[in-house]
């Protein structure tokens, strides 16, 4: 756990606890909400930029389960299965990198300006 | 069928090993080698003499209590098969450990019904270390709510029987992105300490999830910092690493050293870089007994060193 990504250490240190571990349950209701797919072992998009204040979701379409886990423990899903979603708002600015934690081989990353 | 001719598989043997579809592994203390043999050749009568000593312990792994695709709709059946080798082995083993993946996707749900199923071992003692499929929950709680006490919510441990000095060991946490599993520096401090000061002779046998060296690294088949754990290990004389997670056997001895993972008794999986990612293979149901149960690890008594042997039936 403390070796995670310095690069985005250095972003994520001045983000507050207060959106720490906290899945959002609603979404504005005017922005169309980014959905990033998980297939065949990969998120799609592999990089997707949000702005401030967005909710993206995450969507398994594999057979496999998968999770989403922010490198420094910002955001975090239970396991997910086939046709299993998880969302999360993004309130700060940053660049937060995420892998699922049973094939960590999988790594993406949300750009939030 | 068998390739080795020292204990070679009779037809029945191998008929037998095809009954049974998940075959954990069974270890027996040979002249200070811990040795491997199939299951299912252990349960066959006449075979005790193949076994040396009165065995030492069970290793099963990877029982994805709550998988129910097409690889194996009923993986609670092929662990009571499983669970059934073992009851009905002529020489107990005096305990069973489990490395890990013992649930799906983490759920409290699961974790019982594994729960439920092992208990029905007659072998009562249990050691477990988690897989990252017992991890999954987003607050890593269920597997330590049960299985944490062995190592005060650590996930390392270690324990001696019979002059067997065992570490259980995770590395399903810390995972760094397009990396291999970790011990991270705590427990490999940790490790270092406890290893300090035990006798070059004492026998010693490490287990964890996933592979404690490096099978195949596009698809995480490995622990990035395993060798600052093997530098500990090397003075030792009779070193076995023991894993699961790829669901097959291989095996990789160096030195004093043999690193072993075992297969799984819920499903296959393909071999390193054989498809685009590792998960379940799905084959023909006649044919998952066979990737279940027919590759095995036998035993050759002169010298007593373990021996891989793969056996296919066609």
């Amino acid at each position: 756990m403390s070796q995670i990504s310095l690069h985005a250490c250095a972003v994520m240190i001045v983000a507050s606890f207060a959106h720490a571990a906290a899945p959002a349950a609603t979404q504005a209701p005017s922005a169309p909400e980014p959905t990033i797919s998980i297939h065949d072992f990969s998120f799609a998009p592999l990089s997707l930029t949000v702005p401030v204040g967005a909710t993206v979701s995450w969507k398994n379409l594999d057979p496999e389960p998968h999770t989403v886990r922010s490198v420094d423990d910002q955001f975090r899903s239970g396991a997910l299965d086939q046709n299993d979603s998880f969302s999360f708002k993004f309130v700060k600015a940053g660049t937060y990198k995420y892998v699922c934690s049973i094939h960590p081989q999988m790594v993406g990353t949300i750009t939030v300006k | 069928m068998s390739s080795d001719d020292s204990i070679a598989a009779s037809r029945r043997g191998v008929l037998k090993c095809l009954a049974f579809g998940g075959a954990g592994t069974l270890f027996s203390l040979a002249g200070g080698v811990l040795a491997p043999l199939d299951l299912a050749l252990a349960a066959t009568k006449g075979r005790k003499s193949a076994m040396l000593d009165a065995p030492l312990f069970v290793q099963i792994s990877d029982t994805h209590i709550g998988f129910n695709k097409e690889a194996n709709p009923d993986v609670a059946g092929t662990l009571k098969q499983t669970i059934d080798l073992v009851n009905s082995m002529p020489v107990k083993p005096a305990f069973i450990v489990h490395t890990g993946d013992i649930t799906h996707l983490s759920k409290a749900s699961e974790f019982d019904t594994a729960a439920q199923l092992l208990s029905q071992l007659k072998v009562t003692e249990l050691h477990t270390t988690p897989g990252e499929h017992d991890m999954a929950d987003a607050s890593a709680s269920e597997y330590f709510n049960r299985y944490g006490k062995a190592s005060a919510n650590r996930g390392y441990y270690s324990f001696d029987t019979r002059g067997v000095h065992f570490v259980g060991l995770i590395n399903v946490l810390n995972f760094k992105p397009n990396g291999l599993g970790a011990l991270g520096s705590q427990q490999l401090e940790w490790l270092e300490a406890d290893l300090k000061g035990r006798s070059a002779s004492t026998p010693i046998v490490v287990f964890a999830h996933m592979p404690l060296w490096t099978i195949y690294e596009p698809w995480g088949w490995g622990t990035g910092d395993a060798d600052q754990m093997t530098s500990y290990l090397r003075r030792f004389g009779s070193v076995t690493v023991l894993n699961g997670h790829i669901h097959q056997i291989v095996q990789k001895v160096e030195g004093n050293l043999t690193f072993h993972t075992a297969r799984s008794t819920a499903f296959p999986q393909a071999t390193a870089g054989n498809g685009p990612a590792p998960g379940p293979l799905k084959v023909p149901a006649e044919q998952l007994q066979k990737m279940l149960g027919l590759s095995s690890v036998t035993l050759k008594r002169h010298p007593s060193t373990l021996a891989l042997t793969d056996s296919t039936l066609a």
